[in-house]
């Protein structure tokens, strides 16, 4: 079973958690991917995060599936945020349930590791003297 | 000639002007021609780390035919998470 969101409003863990809780599985994984304060020593004021929305649900879906094909997890969360995030704040969180925990660690590691590859969102570092969009140039 | 709408996001945005273009191609263009036609109007794409296109929402390869009223999206280097 999959849950796929992607929200303006704060993200929540436990809402995470409880979807992905089975009595089948013995183990939860977290991932909970936050804003921090600087780049390279650099103070980053705030995030602003931008989505191919109909396309990023539809590549967050895949990834999900195809980390339930690899890994035989049981069921997987996936929310991640969209607009404007102050430091600290929650912009993605994976939540993993498996029958043992290796699975689920490796199904979380994967589930992010791709998404930071593949589900078209941008990130927008918000700088005292200007903005930089993460990644953009080589 | 057909009629293509092209989505722009993040630097490739900015670097377009504007969310939404629609374009105008040869009957017969190629994801590949799009790309072309796009770095030569708009040289500051190929600035970019990497440009990716997204033909009606699944990555398209640059062979891919377009056809009338596709909606294409120019995706610059993904960074969410």
């Amino acid at each position: 079973m999959i849950d796929i969101q992607l929200l303006e409003s704060t993200l929540d863990a436990q809402q995470c958690i409880s979807f992905v809780h089975s009595n089948d599985a013995g183990g939860i994984d977290v991932f909970i991917g936050t804003v921090r304060n600087a780049t390279k020593g650099k103070p980053v004021l705030r995030l602003e995060f931008e989505a191919y929305e109909p396309m990023a649900i539809a590549e967050m879906r895949k990834i999900a599936e195809q980390a339930i094909e690899k890994f035989g997890v049981k069921k997987i969360a996936l929310h991640h945020r969209t607009g404007i995030l102050e430091i600290g704040e929650a912009a993605v969180i994976i939540a993993v349930s498996a029958p043992h925990r290796a699975a689920a660690f490796d199904a979380c590691r994967y589930c992010i590791d791709t998404l930071k590859e593949a589900v078209p969102i941008w990130k927008k570092e918000i700088f005292e003297d200007g903005e930089v969009w993460v990644a953009a140039h080589p | 000639m057909m009629k293509i709408s092209l989505l722009s996001f993040g630097i490739a945005k900015d670097i377009i002007g504007h969310r939404f273009l629609d374009l105008e191609l040869p009957a017969a263009a190629s994801v590949g021609d799009l790309r072309s036609m796009l770095v030569q109007r708009f040289p500051r794409l190929s600035d970019l780390a990497s440009v990716r296109l997204a033909v009606n929402g699944e990555y398209a390869s640059e062979y891919l035919p377009l056809d009338e009223n596709d909606e294409v999206a120019l995706i610059p280097p993904v960074s969410g998470g």
